[in-house]
């Protein structure tokens, strides 16, 4: 009836419950103000006739409720003295029960019922034992669970529980367990019951309601939890099997849901850990549409909290084999509840993974068994697709990074990389970024070989591309993220033992040449440098590795180094390959090891004659090529004749004449090496002067010719600086004659072309000029050298 | 108007009052009139002993032809209203004829009576105990005044007492149990007892545990049967589970009800019987009745 009716009707009927009340509850004070005993019951029990009605829904029962209890507190204070109605309280304990309806007589009876507690006149237990009988009358779920409710309230302050009044003699904290115990037991099968009543298509609402309805079932638990002298003994043996007891059976599975929940979180945690069995053996029993997962996890994180808030109690958790036991239930969880949703499984092995890194953190073994467990489950189903439960895994592999904040110690747990392997490409990726992000927040360098070989696996997803990755939807600027990241982490790689470096950088090439083009440019860098690196250590400390002498050692390393480069041509990049090549080439040369030195130059110079066809980048290339070369001092003449030669050849063979000429003059210096060893082959030094002078003079012609670009004196400026720097360096070719026709010359086109150039010009030459000025000020042997020059 | 009245004014008042009266217990009495009054209360076996006073009014003298007091016990049928039928009669001759002239008292006694049935005011039947004076006159009629007694007669502890248990039920449908400690109670007594719900498979509204008395008149084809409800209790609200287990606790003390008389006189009996009712939401009713026993037991003194 009540599911059909309106919202209006229902509050037309409420106000009417609420009108007979206040009529009802008018005379019977009247009444009581007489002290006339039989007109207070008879309209007391008119008045709670009200909560006979059916028609409400429980929230506007509650209302009801209410005013009714309010009124009732004045009946009790009446009911209490005797005085006023000349009555014994065990009289009016059986007066009160004549009342024809049961319910108005319960309520009365509840009420008279704590009056004759607080008498003392009769023990306890014995009235509470026959109040909680006698609610049984009460069938009607909504009525009966507020009649019991009642009945919790009155109650409450007069449980014979340790240091109450109520206690001693025959009256002990067991009867108030009990009491409260068979309390709940009957309001959780009422409240269960409400779903049976009314037709199905209302069950929504019910359920609604019954939610609304739910704390009143739960206050019998929180008043267990609350009652003074319920030990772990008594907890472990009474208390709890019965609340479980009723849990499981009243296969229901909002209430086993609340009530569990309830369970976890008024009892005190050293309980729950104490009976942790008990607990857990009923969570594998509750209703497979049960959200065990929360209730489980609620309770991980109470004694992970609990475990967390002091060292003292640990030892309880090993005593009693917590991971153990909610290792094993979950399991049986997992199992059990086939609908369960793989995110469902997964939160529950976050959970007690976190509960196994606060509460053993020192059990690594316990870790990767959870992870374990989480591989089986894995695997038992499809690839994962949810992206909840990936989430889940994601948060799962990251707990022990952020435990540990050691990737080391991540790297020990053999499930580990298992468990990524369940991950899609996406996840798998962000996965490896965070341990990235991990190693780098906490610096920690990974020192051996195998846990480098086990870290690039688990971070194999940046590493290579995975089967069925779709290129084209990588996001450029992501990739470029993920790829400078693993960049990074290489250089995190290291050991003080060479030997062992060495082995780690044979991994890591390993796993970085599969990584294809795409991501070489990112990684190849850093593995050269850091290979580069351990050959400066090698060259420094001089000593042998196991045995074999230090130059074959280098010899291998530098054969790597060739080969990790050439990798690059297949992407193909061969600007940043020759800087690598140059690079080794200069590590080779500092090892002494001309050869090989020698051939990386070569592979440079092919490099720039296939691959370097963009102009500039042959520009800047020459300039790399010229400033190693000039550094190196290990090659033979002959060698170094070759190289040079090239090196020089290349440069007049530049597209523009501006770079031509520049590309000259700086192959002057690989003539002329400003130290003690260094080769100075003074005419070679002007050749290249006067070659680059030649050249500047056929630019000069040429935009004289087009009237276009930056003017060519700039580049007579910049030779003249050239001269005076060797004519310094007491290059016996550079003669004071040379400079003072080079400056006329300057002065001569200046004036010939008095445009643009003059202004862009003019201020580099005329601080050469002071320049030069200044020195033949300074006197002395400088001074003394440019004497000649006249301005 | 006064000596109108008075001409037609019997001339003497007749009283009786009882030698133990102001100890003896009152108990009230519904009267024909609706109005209840208090009224002296006797077991079997006591001494009725008292005195009739005869007080002529005012210089008035009352000639009679004797004065006697008769202690009846009587048995109406309401079918034959004002046919008493009289199962204990006794008469005390208190004087000989001859003439009041001044306020006289006689003593009486009728000792240890016995009065073997109780007072009772049925539907359709009522049985009383009586006192009646008269003062027998010739040609103005005779002076009647009667004083009513109650009787109540106490009952023993039953030997035998077994409780009622019993399993009914509609097949398929409603399977229940029900116990009641006793078979006999007495007036002031409690019925405890148990509901079981074996099976449930309708939806009730309530349950109530009913008194019913069964007053039975006459005999043979004349046979009346009268059935009241002295008490509706509800036991239950709403509608158990299997399983379920519903107490009961009836107080009779506030009911108005007698022992169980069991054919008096061959003239009528009333029975009670406890009648289990389940009540459905489209309010069918179900019941049970069994039969139990009434009998009076004897109060403590100090009640």
């Amino acid at each position: 009836m009540r599911a059909l009716a309106g919202v209006e009707d229902e509050e037309k009927w409420l106000a009417e419950g609420i009108a007979g009340i206040q009529h009802n509850a008018f005379f019977m004070h009247r009444a009581l103000d007489a002290n006339n005993l039989r007109e207070v019951l008879k309209y007391s029990a008119l008045m709670l006739s009200e909560l006979r009605t059916s028609k409400l829904s429980p929230q506007k029962y509650y209302d009801l409720y209410m005013r009714a209890f309010d009124q009732l507190r004045q009946l009790e204070i009446f009911f209490k003295d005797e005085s006023r109605h000349g009555l014994p309280v065990v009289d009016l304990y059986e007066l009160v029960q004549h009342a024809g309806n049961i319910l108005p007589r319960m309520y009365l009876l509840c009420t008279v019922g704590s009056v004759y507690i607080k008498s003392k006149q009769a023990p306890s237990k014995d009235v509470l034992k026959d109040l909680v009988e006698m609610c049984r009358g009460v069938q009607h779920p909504i009525r009966g669970l507020f009649l019991r409710s009642y009945l919790a309230q009155v109650s409450r302050d007069k449980l014979p529980e340790i240091g109450s009044d109520y206690e001693g003699d025959a009256n002990t904290v067991m009867d108030a367990v009990e009491f409260v115990l068979q309390n709940f037991t009957e309001m959780n099968k009422l409240w269960v019951r409400i779903q049976h009543q009314g037709p199905g298509t209302v069950r929504e609402k019910q359920e609604k309601e019954r939610n609304e309805l739910r704390d009143l079932v739960g206050k019998n638990l929180h008043v267990l939890g609350q009652i003074e002298g319920v030990d772990l003994e008594m907890y472990k043996e009474t208390v709890l099997p019965r609340v479980l007891e009723q849990v499981v059976n009243c296969k229901d599975k909002l209430a086993q849901y609340y009530l569990m929940e309830c369970i976890i979180q008024v009892f005190p945690d050293e309980y729950h850990l104490q009976t942790l069995e008990a607990l857990l053996a009923a969570c594998t029993q509750l209703m497979p549409t049960v959200d065990t997962k929360i209730v489980l996890t609620q309770l991980m994180d109470r004694l992970s909290n609990y475990a967390a808030s002091s060292p003292d109690v640990l030892h309880e958790f090993l005593q009693v084999e917590a991971f153990a036991k909610l290792s094993n239930a979950i399991g049986k969880v997992i199992d059990t509840q086939l609908e369960m949703p793989i995110v469902g499984a997964m939160t529950l092995f976050v959970s007690l993974l976190t509960f196994t890194l606060r509460v053993h953190p020192d059990r690594l073994d316990y870790v990767d068994q959870v992870l374990g467990a989480c591989v089986v489950k894995l695997s038992s189903v499809p690839k994962l697709e949810d992206s909840r439960a990936m989430k889940q895994v994601v948060a799962l592999l990251s707990a022990p990074l952020e435990k540990y904040s050691d990737i080391v110690t991540a790297l020990t747990l053999s499930n580990y990389p298992r468990v990524m392997d369940h991950l899609d490409d996406g996840t798998n990726k962000v996965m490896a970024m965070l341990i990235i992000q991990s190693i780098m927040k906490n610096d920690s360098c990974i020192s051996t070989a195998d846990k480098v070989e086990v870290l690039f696996e688990l971070i194999k997803g940046l590493i290579k591309d995975l089967d069925g990755t779709n290129v084209e939807e990588l996001d450029e600027e992501d990739f470029q993220e993920e790829q400078n990241s693993v960049a990074r982490l290489i250089h995190m790689l290291d050991n003080e033992e060479p030997e062992e470096m060495l082995k780690i950088i044979y991994v890591v090439r390993k796993h970085l040449m599969t990584g294809g083009p795409q991501r070489l440019p990112f990684t190849v860098p850093p593995l050269v440098f850091s290979a580069v690196r351990l050959v400066r250590q090698l060259e420094a400390q001089g000593g042998n590795i196991a045995g074999e002498d230090v130059p074959a050692t280098l010899r291998k390393i530098f054969q790597i180094l060739n080969q990790t480069i050439e990798a690059l041509s297949s992407v193909p990049c061969p600007e940043l390959a020759l800087r690598l090549y140059l690079q080794c080439a200069e590590a080779a040369s500092d090892c002494d090891l001309e050869p090989v030195a020698y051939e990386f130059f070569t592979q440079a110079f092919i490099l720039y004659e296939e691959e370097i066809a963009d102009s500039k980048a042959q520009v800047t290339a020459i300039h790399l090529i010229v400033g190693t070369l000039q550094r190196i001092n290990v090659f033979g003449v002959e060698n170094r004749d070759t190289l040079t030669h090239k090196a020089t050849g290349y440069s007049a063979r530049l597209l523009k004449k501006p770079d031509q000429c520049r590309a000259v003059y700086a192959c002057s210096h690989l003539f002329w090496v400003d130290d003690p060893e260094g080769i100075k082959d003074g005419e070679r030094v002007l050749l290249c002067l006067r070659r680059a002078l030649r050249i500047a003079n056929a630019a000069q012609q040429m935009v004289n010719a087009t009237r276009g670009s930056s003017g060519p004196v700039t580049l007579f400026v910049e030779i003249l600086n050239k001269y005076i720097y060797f004519f310094e360096k007491g290059n016996p070719h550079i003669t004071p004659s040379d400079i003072q026709s080079l400056i006329e010359l300057i002065n001569t086109e200046m004036l010939s072309d008095n445009g643009n150039t003059t202004i862009h010009s003019d201020p580099f030459f005329s601080s050469t000029l002071r320049y030069i000025r200044f020195q033949k000020q300074k006197g002395g042997v400088m001074g003394e050298k440019y004497d000649s020059i006249k301005l | 108007m006064n000596y109108l009245l008075g001409a037609f004014k019997p001339a003497c008042n007749v009283s009786i009052t009882f030698s133990d009266g102001k100890n003896r217990k009152q108990v009230p009495m519904k009267k024909e009139n609706g109005q209840t009054a208090l009224v002296p209360l006797f077991h079997s076996q006591d001494t009725i002993s008292g005195k009739v006073c005869i007080d002529p009014y005012q210089g008035k003298k009352v000639e009679h032809n004797g004065v006697k007091v008769e202690l009846l016990g009587q048995i109406e049928m309401y079918f034959d209203r004002g046919n008493f039928y009289d199962f204990t009669s006794l008469v005390r001759e208190l004087d000989v004829p001859g003439e009041i002239y001044e306020r006289k008292t006689y003593p009486f006694e009728f000792p240890t009576v016995e009065m073997p049935y109780e007072t009772y005011n049925g539907v359709n039947v009522r049985l009383r105990y009586v006192l009646k004076v008269t003062v027998t006159r010739g040609y103005s009629g005779s002076i009647l005044e009667y004083q009513e007694l109650v009787v109540r007669n106490y009952a023993p502890l039953p030997d035998i007492n077994n409780s009622i248990k019993m399993e009914v039920g509609i097949e398929d449908c409603l399977h229940i149990e029900f116990e009641y400690n006793k078979s006999k109670y007495h007036l002031k007594d409690v019925i405890l007892g148990k509901i079981y719900f074996l099976l449930v498979r309708i939806k009730m509204k309530n349950m109530d545990l009913e008194i019913r008395r069964r007053e039975s008149t006459g005999a043979g084809a004349n046979t009346h049967v009268e059935t009241e409800t002295l008490a509706k209790f509800e036991l239950m609200d709403g509608t158990p589970v299997r399983g379920e287990s519903i107490p009961v606790r009836l107080f009779l003390a506030p009911y108005d009800l007698t022992p169980t008389h069991r054919n008096i006189n061959n003239k009528y009996s009333v029975k009670y019987y406890l009648n289990l009712v389940l009540v459905d939401e489209e309010d069918r009713r179900y019941f049970k009745q069994q039969e139990i026993t009434l009998y009076r037991l004897k109060e403590d003194t100090s009640s």
